[in-house]
């Protein structure tokens, strides 16, 4: 179950160059699962951003978002106190129950952020958490430290070797032991994660989506179990759904 | 109490709007965000006799006003359209359904049709004849009179329900298509379907759509659609279906006094998923305002 709500933005602030955190004051009853996303109308856009929930407690919702074109520009210059309508609880999220002792979560870059959520839980159901956290440089790094501050493991691993293991996720995760993963990201790591692990896990998918709750069929993708769209069945694929 | 109701062949509809095929699925989808019983009706999702899945992605280009689609008429196939969708919607949706069609051959919509016309919840069957034609070197069946026309007449001959021609406004003069499409029987016609167009990424320096064209619709296409509905509804007889670019309910009243008998809204409710119910909400407002008490009243007024 969806809904439309207007939010009032608590915040909004720059995390690096172009990563903004933004946070939302309303109803958050319709987010069940880390890993779902909203969708936000934005003034001067004829369709809606999809951002994906970074965090959420009864009333507020934090989201991470990445300034890449004229909508998240629009919204990075967002000011506290202005109003959103925003569509919130959608897609199906991770899956806590599925997680076995010592979850492996794996982020790259924006897809760092639905992770976060995803950790608190797992912790507090009582999970050894490891946490791998990609970046391309030092200046590019977010949250390391609020996921410190969760109380679980944090790896992270840079590109240009400027901060933790020096290149991809695949890299800092050869020395760790573990035996589900959950990971979102860019499509490249989402493949290499997928061929370097052999355990079980959840990988979130990015898609260009027209409306985001399933009426249009535009993000639609090929599965071991048919056709799925993005938005309502995922964007979270169970890995033996996965074609690669 | 103002009076919205309209009649379609013969089918009383308790108000004109009616979401547009492929942005409403088969009504499961909306029914998380409202109850669908408030709408006219609606046009289920452009059914083929196979499953599809259609183009590769990305499908959708955003545009000032408007986006590009290019989903390629993805859908689970008649059979399952039959066997699952049909009786699932018949549990939360309790009025006559629009069957949207869609063929790559005479063969394949007669088939479909067919099968559909066996379909009690069918209220009407609307024939999208924007595909290609496979045998006319892949050009549209609806960009040629004679094979609108052909379409028109092999559907008639295998269904007793209303035949409606969903009509593609690429086309140099569309009225002689929707002659050609009155004349081998259809019982109304809906226009327009989307207009063809294209995006580029300029970074990438590549279509933004993996398919490169595809279907431009939403508000930016509005003023097109009332000039395709207003030549067509003064050519022909049968009733109209209004679509294309409308997303409020002056819009509606709009393309009514052009001459649609029903409107259908689509690319607006993948903005606004409330987008028909609000509609529905305000028509007799600005009816109101309007001075408008049964809105059938005002179906071609415009000369």
């Amino acid at each position: 179950m969806y809904k439309k709500g207007i939010y009032e933005i608590v915040s909004n602030r720059p995390l690096t160059d172009s990563v903004w955190q933004m946070v939302l004051a309303g109803d958050t009853q319709y987010l069940t699962a880390p890993g779902q996303f909203v969708n936000i109308a934005i003034e001067g856009c004829y369709l809606r951003r999809p951002i994906s929930v970074c965090d959420y407690n009864e009333n507020s919702i934090t989201l991470i978002y990445k300034v890449v074109g004229r909508g998240t520009e629009i919204m990075s210059r967002m000011q506290a106190g202005e109003k959103l309508d925003v569509l919130t609880g959608l897609g199906n999220g991770f899956s806590l129950s599925a997680a076995t002792e010592r979850p492996l979560l794996v982020g790259g870059g924006v897809g760092v952020p639905p992770l976060y959520n995803l950790a608190r839980k797992l912790k507090a159901a009582g999970k050894r958490v490891q946490v791998v956290l990609g970046f391309n440089r030092a200046d590019e790094i977010f949250y390391a430290d609020e996921f410190e501050a969760l109380g679980v493991e944090v790896h992270i691993a840079t590109v240009d070797g400027s901060v933790g293991v020096k290149g991809f996720v695949t890299d800092a995760m050869k020395a760790l032991e573990f035996d589900y993963i959950y990971t979102c990201g860019p499509l490249p790591m989402l493949k290499a994660i997928y061929n370097a692990s052999e355990c079980d896990g959840e990988f979130s998918f990015e898609e260009r989506m027209g409306c985001g709750f399933g009426a249009c069929m535009g993000c639609s993708c090929q599965t071991t179990k048919g056709s799925k769209r993005i938005c309502k069945e995922g964007p979270v694929l169970k890995r033996d759904e996965i074609i690669f | 109490m103002r009076d919205t109701s309209v009649v379609l062949s013969g089918l009383r509809l308790d108000n004109p709007v009616i979401p547009a095929s492929g942005t409403f699925g088969y009504g499961a989808d909306f029914r998380e965000f409202y109850d669908i019983n408030c709408l006219g009706s609606f046009s289920f999702k452009g059914t083929t006799k196979e499953p599809r899945f259609g183009n590769p992605t990305p499908r959708i280009a955003e545009c000032e006003s408007g986006l590009i689609n290019a989903v390629g008429l993805q859908n689970p196939g008649i059979d399952a359209v039959i066997g699952e969708e049909l009786p699932r919607l018949k549990e939360f949706f309790h009025k006559p359904v629009i069957a949207n069609i869609s063929g790559f051959s005479i063969d394949e919509y007669r088939y479909c049709c067919e099968r559909i016309d066996r379909e009690e919840q069918v209220g009407i069957i609307e024939v999208n004849v924007s595909c290609p034609n496979v045998r006319h070197g892949g050009m549209s069946f609806g960009t040629s009179p004679e094979a609108a026309a052909e379409v028109t007449r092999a559907v008639k001959e295998v269904t007793t329900k209303p035949v409606y021609i969903k009509l593609s406004p690429n086309v140099t003069d569309i009225v002689a298509i929707a002659k050609a499409c009155e004349e081998a029987g259809a019982d109304g016609l809906c226009l327009i379907n989307t207009l063809l167009g294209m995006r580029i990424d300029t970074v990438r320096r590549r279509a933004v759509i993996a398919n490169k064209m595809g279907g431009f619709s939403g508000d930016a296409v509005f003023p097109v659609a009332v000039r395709m509905v207003y030549q067509v509804s003064k050519a022909c007889s049968v009733p109209v279906i209004g679509c294309g670019g409308v997303s409020s309910a002056r819009d509606v009243i709009e393309m009514m006094m052009t001459g649609a008998t029903a409107v259908e809204v689509g690319t607006a409710n993948l903005r606004n998923p409330y987008a028909c119910k609000e509609i529905v909400e305000t028509l007799p407002v600005e009816m109101e305002r309007l001075g408008i008490e049964k809105l059938s009243d005002i179906i071609g007024i415009v000369e």
